[in-house]
């Protein structure tokens, strides 16, 4: 009786809203491809983080003070005096380099696989406007500490804009809302940051997923999984997303809050990667840090800001490495989408682009020595050639032949004996007789095993770079 | 009521007549919310003059005071100083002050009405941070070029005790003197509006 009257209630919704619709188009038989593999987590746990940032970000809205001689006052009472406000700030501010390093992760499997081409050009553009709001609430977000770093570098962000000919002078002064970074910026920047762009990112998200259930996941194969049907008309190739990927990337979240809790409880700050130490400092208008750098999500594009040795100039290079991300799906002419079956020029080219974007991170990080700034300039160039050298290279690329069906990759069970053969290999072992007469088997690194095994795995990197 | 078929260009008139309407509608209301985020009356009052007792400055010390919530310098050149100013023109990339803001007054080499008294905005002209003081001459980290003066540390910007800019630095312009004036011999005032000011 009790759960038919259950039955009837659920039934009455379902009578006046489309859920089992939306979750049989979304999930029940969302038939996603087969063969997704590592780089396929990053997504839902980008999805993961962003409520992350929505519940913490809620409650610290409840302690925290948007003014200038309350803010940095207030997120010490939270960090001292709230009950577990501690685990929640650092819960939130975690929680925003971890939401970068996903981001990050997901769009290099885009360059890995090809994801942005047609027919998901519109995903790509959906994506990067994603990954522009996130910068902005990041660097919205860093201002409300009211910290040394929020304060100058905030100074120096908006500062950016008035580099702009003509309007630049008025445009940042618009922006800061008074001639210096001053309380009215403050709370301006907490309306953008805990209203309008979580709103606007809750829709670009939307619309994300909207666009990619759409036209259908892509895969680490790059074929079209929707060419192959049975007699139903469901993909070959294709499992339904739930129980198979829900599952799936439950174990993705398990070991992504592993790596997430280790950092909330024993390395918050990061070595000041994360919380930056002249953070810890009031505000001073008066003080510039001696040594300023934005947090490491932004450093790329703040090395290549810094080796640029003109302001105009300097910002366009900045705008640029973020505007020609946008382009990318019109960049790559090769109609070959994954890179197992792309040639060697583009892994060769990829490579490099991750070398120099790594290496332009790093230095963001450092001061603006000579040497750095020379680093710094041939990085921005392999940056930016890589995509305005795109047109031309991926049409000189020879690609290998692409399969029908998306194909079987070796499993863990396959490569766990090899790793075993292989660390047997790279060691010998030899008996020794401790003191109480046991005889016991420790295994050393063997010198000639060694050097086969590397040059093995040398010859097989040369080859897939091919 | 007819069943004639639909005047297609009427709609078609209606249609746009209302996207007109609205767009204009949306364009008034879009004028108060812009300018809403412009500086408020109570910011635009806050940049009351400040007045420095310079009475007490030992030679080559330097004051920090607040104006419109920006720094502003007040430095105590030495004689030395004012000499090796005169040397450094060469390596400047506006030694003349042509294309920098200060007021009339002070668009002199010395860039300043006294030339012994240096007063400017402590922000550097390229992103805004505040340059760190550094007098002393050729120190390690800065070099042997280094003639003391003021160095940026967010970007690595030069300027001289007088302000100017260093060449191939991130910074476009010499640093920007606020108007001020002598009120005695020892008290000037900061921001002025009376004094001109002139690029």
């Amino acid at each position: 009786m009790k759960s038919n009257r259950l039955a009837n209630c659920g039934n009455w919704v379902l009578d006046r809203l489309p859920l089992a619709n939306l979750w049989n188009d979304h999930m029940a038989h969302y038939y996603a491809p087969k063969n997704f593999n590592f780089w396929y987590f990053f997504g839902s746990l980008a999805l993961l983080v962003l409520v992350n940032q929505f519940l913490t970000g809620i409650l610290l809205t409840m302690n925290y003070k948007p003014d200038a001689k309350l803010a940095f006052d207030s997120v010490e009472y939270i960090m001292r005096e709230v009950n577990w406000g501690w685990l929640v700030r650092y819960m939130h501010s975690t929680g925003a380099s971890a939401f970068f390093v996903v981001v990050y992760l997901h769009m290099f499997r885009g360059l890995l696989y090809g994801s942005f081409k047609h027919p998901r050009e519109l995903i790509w553009i959906f994506g990067m406007l994603i990954f522009v709001a996130l910068m902005a609430e990041a660097f919205m977000g860093y201002l409300l500490p009211w910290g040394q770093m929020s304060y100058w570098g905030a100074q120096v962000i908006i500062s950016l804009f008035s580099a702009i000919p003509v309007i630049g002078d008025d445009l940042s002064l618009w922006i800061r809302g008074d001639y210096v970074v001053s309380d009215a910026t403050l709370n301006r920047f907490f309306a953008f940051h805990v209203i309008a762009i979580p709103l606007a990112l809750v829709m670009l998200v939307v619309l994300h997923i909207m666009a990619l259930h759409e036209v259908g996941s892509n895969n680490p194969d790059g074929v079209n999984i929707k060419k192959v049907k049975d007699e139903h008309g469901i993909p070959l190739d294709g499992i339904p997303f739930h129980p198979y990927y829900t599952v799936k990337d439950i174990v993705g979240v398990a070991v992504f809050l592993f790596f997430f809790a280790t950092v909330i409880f024993y390395l918050p700050e990061m070595g000041g990667y994360f919380l930056e130490h002249a953070n810890f400092i009031p505000a001073d208008p008066l003080k510039t840090p001696e040594h300023i750098a934005p947090l490491w999500y932004f450093t790329p594009f703040y090395a290549i800001l810094r080796a640029i040795p003109d302001k105009f100039a300097g910002v366009i290079g900045m705008g640029g490495a973020i505007v020609v991300l946008f382009l990318l799906p019109w960049l790559d002419r090769s109609p070959i989408r994954s890179i197992r079956y792309r040639g060697g020029l583009y892994k060769k080219a990829l490579l490099l682009f991750v070398i120099s974007f790594i290496g332009l991170g790093y230095l963001g990080t450092q001061p603006a020595t000579p040497t750095a700034t020379t680093f710094a300039r041939v990085f921005t160039a392999i940056y930016f050639g890589f995509f305005l050298l795109m047109p031309l290279y991926t049409r000189w690329e020879k690609s290998k032949p692409l399969p029908t069906r998306v194909t079987d990759q070796p499993t863990l069970e396959d490569r766990i004996p090899v790793w075993i053969a292989t660390f047997k290999e790279m060691t010998v072992s030899q008996p020794i007789k401790t003191k109480n007469g046991t005889v016991i088997l420790p295994r050393r690194p063997d010198l000639t095993g060694i050097i086969n095994v590397t040059i093995r795995l040398a010859k097989k990197l040369k080859a897939s770079m091919d | 009521m007819s069943n004639e078929g639909v005047d297609k260009s009427k709609r078609q008139f209606l249609t746009s007549a209302l996207t007109v309407v609205g767009t204009v509608g949306a364009g008034y209301l879009a004028v108060p919310f812009l300018a809403q985020m412009q500086p408020s009356t109570k910011a635009m009052a806050a940049g009351a003059p400040v007045t420095v007792d310079i009475s007490k400055m030992e030679p080559g010390q330097l004051l920090r005071v607040e104006w419109r919530g920006k720094p502003v310098w007040v430095l105590n050149r030495t004689p030395t100083v004012l000499e090796t100013l005169a040397k450094l023109d060469s390596q400047l990339s506006d030694p003349y002050s042509n294309e920098s803001l200060q007021p009339t007054s002070s668009k002199n080499p010395a860039r300043s009405i006294k030339p012994e008294i240096f007063v400017a905005i402590g922000l550097c002209t390229h992103l805004g941070c505040s340059p760190t003081f550094r007098p002393e001459i050729a120190p390690h980290d800065l070099g042997e070029k280094w003639q003391g003066g003021f160095f940026c540390p967010c970007h690595g910007s030069w300027f001289d005790l007088a302000g100017r800019v260093y060449q191939g630095v991130p910074a476009p312009t010499n640093l920007e003197i606020p108007p001020y004036r002598y009120v005695t011999e020892t008290q000037i005032i900061i921001g002025d509006e009376t004094v001109e000011t002139q690029a």
